[in-house]
């Protein structure tokens, strides 16, 4: 969405005036945008092929949100969504004022959102023939840095899986810089919730049938509402709580690496949509086919390594997300009810959340209510 | 080596040059009998005598434009004002002749004199005592100033500026001189000209000089913890500026803070960052940041004094601002 | 007179160098005005004339080795000193054959050669450099003095009494030479000075001081024998109040609101040298040709400064920071011996 004026903070998309997969050219008209000073026409600035539309008509987006993707002339397909990993916060969900990147590939007439790139970047991209317009930033104010363009020309020669690799490192090396974490841990007994699973699962067709971690993300959903401080985003030397919650989940990619796109209002679905949802992200995050949104939007993650037998990890938080709850193995073991030793099935959550924001007491409370909340799976 | 104090340094440099240059002689307020306000030359009167230790009147406009005339009369005087608060008195005489002399005499006459002033707060002096007016004198063609943050450059710079023929401003800052320390035995004259790393490193360059300098170190050492490596320089040199280093670096971390403990508008501060915004643009990853005091005459109740001055605190944010606050 | 004062020979060659001394200031300066009026001298330009016996006397106390200090009004001094008239024209010119290669201009002369150490602009601003100036001498033991022009109105500046107090205090061999010619600019000296006798500060530094006739060339001449004989005895600084007049404005053009036309001509009638013509004549010592033969020669050294001058050559703006720095960084060691 272009910045059609200094005050401007959002804009709706009226209509496309073109389609996917048309040929536009500098100058050509591509939407029709209503601001509050009225409808006003956003001209292409780089000649290309359209390949998706991130944006649909009548939807109100924050200045600097990606409305489409234009591949230029001779460029390859899109890669796999890599540059969003570093997440910008989604400025609808969190009421957070519109950030400067990603940046728009589209500009008004007259261009007044120009990308934000630093002079050092500049000049590099422009030695190396790289589009600024391409790239997200990691300096200030989301700015494009030298290290984010050279970055990108190493990813257009390392691949795509060398390039999610640093990205990844560039996240959790700046998370682990900068975010004071602390760790909390639990063990849940989930024998109640996996019995009432299994139970409701007979009711279903296969297709139908739910996991457990439906369960574990609703329950995670569900707990946030009473504890705001986990949801959210640290921006500017501050926290800045989101009213929606849009659930992080931490998805492993075949080809190595890991990628986190939202589940949007988790905590607002019934089960077997919440179900459908991880289905479809799952299955689009291996196939490349996120959309921008659900990789900036989520406000918080959840990440599991049950399916690796891993008794129970402490996981890194996305910045700018304040905390991320972790899943370990689901296993049998001993456990005491009404003072007898029985074997249950158990599994460990854990908690790693930024102290700038909350304390290990409420991290505490947070996590016992997730537990709380599987011990009565009917209410999830 | 041997343990010793910056003032000490101060002190061992007078003599040597009062010893080594017959023509040289030290004069000022208080710097005989009283041995100096700061005691920097504390027992030279008994060791040179009263020619060449001289007591002045508190006569800051007379006492430097007669340091001026001795230079221009075949000596090397080492004139000493108490503090560059007081050097206002004598601002006409540095900037309207000892700067201009020469350019005036079309290149006759050169002035060789070097002047030495306290400069700097935080010692609860209030604001008659406390400023910290490099950037003025750095300001005026026609003269050298320098800052010596060091030991040895405390020792050092003083012979060298000595033999230098155009006018130079030694800045000493007053919270410097029990700054404690070693200096090798034979440790001798130094540069005046450049700028020197003071601590390496590759993401950001933080400029410092004088007392400030020491605030700048350990703003690095907190950056450390931080996985920030910042580069510290340390001007020596405020006039003129040695570019070349500051660039070399800059260019090398792509980012830059300038801690000044002037006022920021119109500082030394403001001059760097002009400069690496004309020779570094296109290196630079980030704005130029800034800490500087903050616009107001330096107040006397401690806690005030801290908030108006550079603090290490200040400067770990001004570099931390130079980068992505997430993401 | 005391015993150690050195005599004044007033043999008539002697009084025929300070007429032609005198002419040579003036007829210079009276050049000058038409230059600047026609738009060869520009800046400020501040004229002597009116106060030529002031530089020819004090000069003829001076030996080749003393040092001079002076201001802004300083044509005089400089060619009573002996900067040719070629260097002081091509210096207001602003040309590189000037006595400061142009970069001072009429207020900055400057010269090497005989100890002259500026044309200071700055009301008082020379006068702590003539007491460095003396105690570099006395430091180096050299029975030189120091002859430091100022006038009336630098005795109203802080650093006039700071400096004379110095230059008692240490018993420096500084010759003050006040030129009071009774106006600070456009201030009279009784609207600027709670005491106008000038000497009195002097006095109060502890410095011995007399006043006088600034209009009389012989008189100062005298004076300035007898004070430079005492420095250079006693080492200590002495001070002269010369009373004299400007007969132009302060600076080439003023309105003159601040003193009456009558004021000036009766002055006038004091102008030194047709004084010393007159006297000169009467004593039969001057006759008809023999000052027309010194105007001519003055009136050719002049027209040669000037022709000097137009022929000069402008700096090259490449030498623009040219003698900001010295080149040569570490001074030699013989520099100063």
């Amino acid at each position: 969405m272009p910045s059609l004026g200094a005050d401007m903070e959002a804009g709706t998309l009226v209509e496309w005036l073109k389609k996917p997969g048309e040929r536009v050219a500098r100058g050509d008209i591509i939407a029709v945008v209503e601001t509050q000073k009225g409808a006003i026409e956003i001209e292409v600035f780089e000649p290309g092929t359209i390949e998706t539309f991130l944006a649909e008509p009548g939807q109100k987006l924050a200045v600097g949100t990606v409305m489409a993707f234009i591949r230029g002339e001779g460029e390859r397909a899109a890669a796999p969504v890599v540059a969003p990993i570093l997440p910008a916060p989604a400025p609808g969900s969190s009421g957070a004022p519109a950030r400067a990147k990603p940046a728009p590939i589209v500009q008004p007439v007259p261009a007044a959102g120009a990308v934000r790139a630093s002079p050092a970047a500049r000049r590099r991209a422009t030695e190396l023939g790289i589009d600024l317009a391409k790239l997200s930033g990691s300096g200030p104010a989301g700015a494009i840095t030298l290290a984010d363009v050279e970055a990108s020309a190493k990813a257009g020669r390392a691949g795509p899986r060398e390039a999610m690799r640093q990205v990844i490192g560039a996240a959790m090396a700046r998370s682990k810089r900068e975010i004071p974490h602390y760790y909390l841990g639990d063990t849940i007994d989930l024998e109640p919730a996996l019995e009432w699973l299994e139970a409701e699962n007979l009711k279903r067709s296969v297709p139908e049938r739910m996991l457990y971690s439906v369960l574990l993300l609703k329950a995670v959903a569900l707990a946030l509402n009473g504890y705001p401080e986990f949801n959210g985003f640290w921006i500017d030397d501050g926290f800045r709580p989101s009213a929606r919650v849009h659930l992080g989940v931490a998805v492993s990619l075949r080809q190595g690496g890991l990628i986190a796109p939202a589940i949007h209002d988790a905590d607002r679905l019934a089960l077997p949509e919440l179900m459908a949802s991880l289905r479809d992200l799952v299955r689009r995050a291996r196939s490349g086919g996120l959309r921008s949104s659900e990789l900036s939007d989520p406000t918080i993650t959840v990440t599991s390594l049950g399916e690796q037998g891993t008794e129970s990890l402490f996981p890194v938080i996305y910045p700018p997300q304040v905390a991320i709850v972790g899943f370990g193995t689901v296993a049998a073991r001993p456990w005491v009810v009404a003072g007898a030793v029985v074997a249950r099935r158990l599994v460990s959550s854990s908690l790693a959340a930024d102290h700038r924001v909350s304390d290990g007491h409420r991290g505490a409370r947070f996590l016992s209510a997730v537990g709380r909340l599987l011990q009565e799976p009917q209410t999830l | 080596m041997s343990t010793t104090t910056y003032r000490e340094a101060v002190r061992t440099a007078l003599r040597d040059v009062l010893e080594r240059e017959p023509r040289a002689f030290l004069m000022g307020e208080d710097v005989g009998r009283y041995g100096g306000c700061y005691a920097c030359s504390k027992g030279l009167l008994d060791e040179f005598g009263p020619a060449r230790v001289r007591d002045t009147p508190l006569s800051e406009a007379a006492f430097v434009g007669a340091g001026i005339g001795a230079a221009l009369g075949g000596m090397l005087p080492i004139v000493e004002i108490m503090t560059v608060n007081f050097s206002l008195l004598a601002l006409d005489q540095i900037v309207n002749n000892a700067a201009t002399i020469r350019h005036m005499s079309g290149g006759q006459f050169s002035i060789p004199l070097v002047i030495r002033m306290a400069t700097g707060a935080g010692r609860q002096v209030a604001a008659q005592h406390s400023h910290s007016l490099e950037g003025w004198y750095a300001h005026v063609p026609g003269i050298r100033v320098v800052a010596p943050a060091t030991l040895a450059d405390a020792r050092g710079m003083l012979w060298t500026a000595l033999a230098d023929p155009d006018p130079v401003v030694i800045f000493e800052h007053a919270m410097l001189y029990s700054l404690e320390g070693e200096l090798p035995e034979n440790a001798g004259a130094v540069d005046i000209d450049r700028a020197a790393v003071r601590r390496p490193g590759r993401d950001v360059t933080v400029i410092a000089y004088s007392a400030s300098l020491y605030k700048a170190l350990e703003a690095a050492g907190r950056l450390a913890a931080d996985e920030i490596e910042a580069e510290v320089i340390d001007l020596r040199s405020l006039r003129p500026l040695d570019d070349a280093t500051i660039m070399a670096s800059v260019r090398k971390t792509r980012r830059a803070v300038v801690v000044d403990e002037g006022w920021r508008s119109g500082s030394l501060a403001a001059e760097l960052s002009a400069r690496i915004m004309e020779q570094a643009f296109y290196d630079l990853d980030a704005p130029v940041g800034r800490v500087c005091t903050e616009e107001v005459p330096i107040p006397y109740p401690k806690h005030l004094e801290d908030a108006a001055l550079p603090q290490p605190e200040k400067i770990v944010a001004a570099v931390k601002a130079l980068f992505g606050a997430h993401g | 007179m005391t015993k150690h004062a050195e005599k004044t020979h007033l043999d008539r060659d002697h009084l025929l160098l300070l007429l032609k001394e005198m002419l040579r200031i003036r007829r210079f300066e009276e050049r000058c005005v038409e230059l600047y009026s026609t738009g060869k001298i520009r800046g400020f330009l501040h004229l002597y004339i009116g106060e030529e016996a002031n530089a020819v006397g004090v000069m003829q106390a001076l030996t080749a080795d003393d040092a001079v200090v002076t201001t802004y009004r300083e044509h005089g001094h400089a060619l009573a000193r002996g900067i040719s008239a070629r260097a002081l024209m091509a210096e207001m010119y602003g040309k590189r054959e000037g006595s400061s290669r142009g970069r001072g201009g009429s207020m900055h002369v400057f010269d090497a050669a005989t100890r002259f150490y500026g044309g200071n602009a700055i009301v008082a601003g020379g006068i702590p450099l003539a007491v460095g100036l003396a105690l570099a001498d006395k430091m180096r033991g050299r029975k030189l003095l120091t002859a430091c022009f100022l006038g009336d109105g630098a005795a109203a500046e802080g650093l006039f009494h700071e400096s004379l107090n110095l230059a008692a205090l240490w018993q420096l061999p500084v010759l003050f030479v006040c030129e009071n010619n009774l106006y600070a600019m456009g201030t009279a000296i009784a609207r600027a000075h709670s005491q106008t006798d000038l000497t009195k500060y002097a006095e109060s530094h502890a410095i011995a001081a007399e006043a006088v006739d600034g209009m009389d060339v012989v008189a100062v001449e005298v004076a300035a024998r007898r004070a430079a004989a005492l420095v250079r005895e006693t080492g200590a600084p002495y001070f002269l109040e010369n009373r004299t007049y400007r007969f132009r404005a302060h600076s080439m053009y003023d309105p003159e609101l601040y003193r009456s036309k009558a004021e000036v001509e009766e002055w006038k009638k004091r102008d030194p040298i047709p004084a010393l013509e007159a006297w000169l004549a009467s004593a039969g010592l001057l006759h008809a040709d023999e000052l027309a033969r010194i105007e001519a020669a003055v009136a050719a050294e002049v027209d040669d400064a000037v022709a000097f001058s137009e022929a000069g050559e402008w700096e090259p703006i490449e030498d623009l920071a040219k003698d900001v720095m010295t080149p040569q960084r570490t001074l030699r060691r013989e520099e100063a011996a």
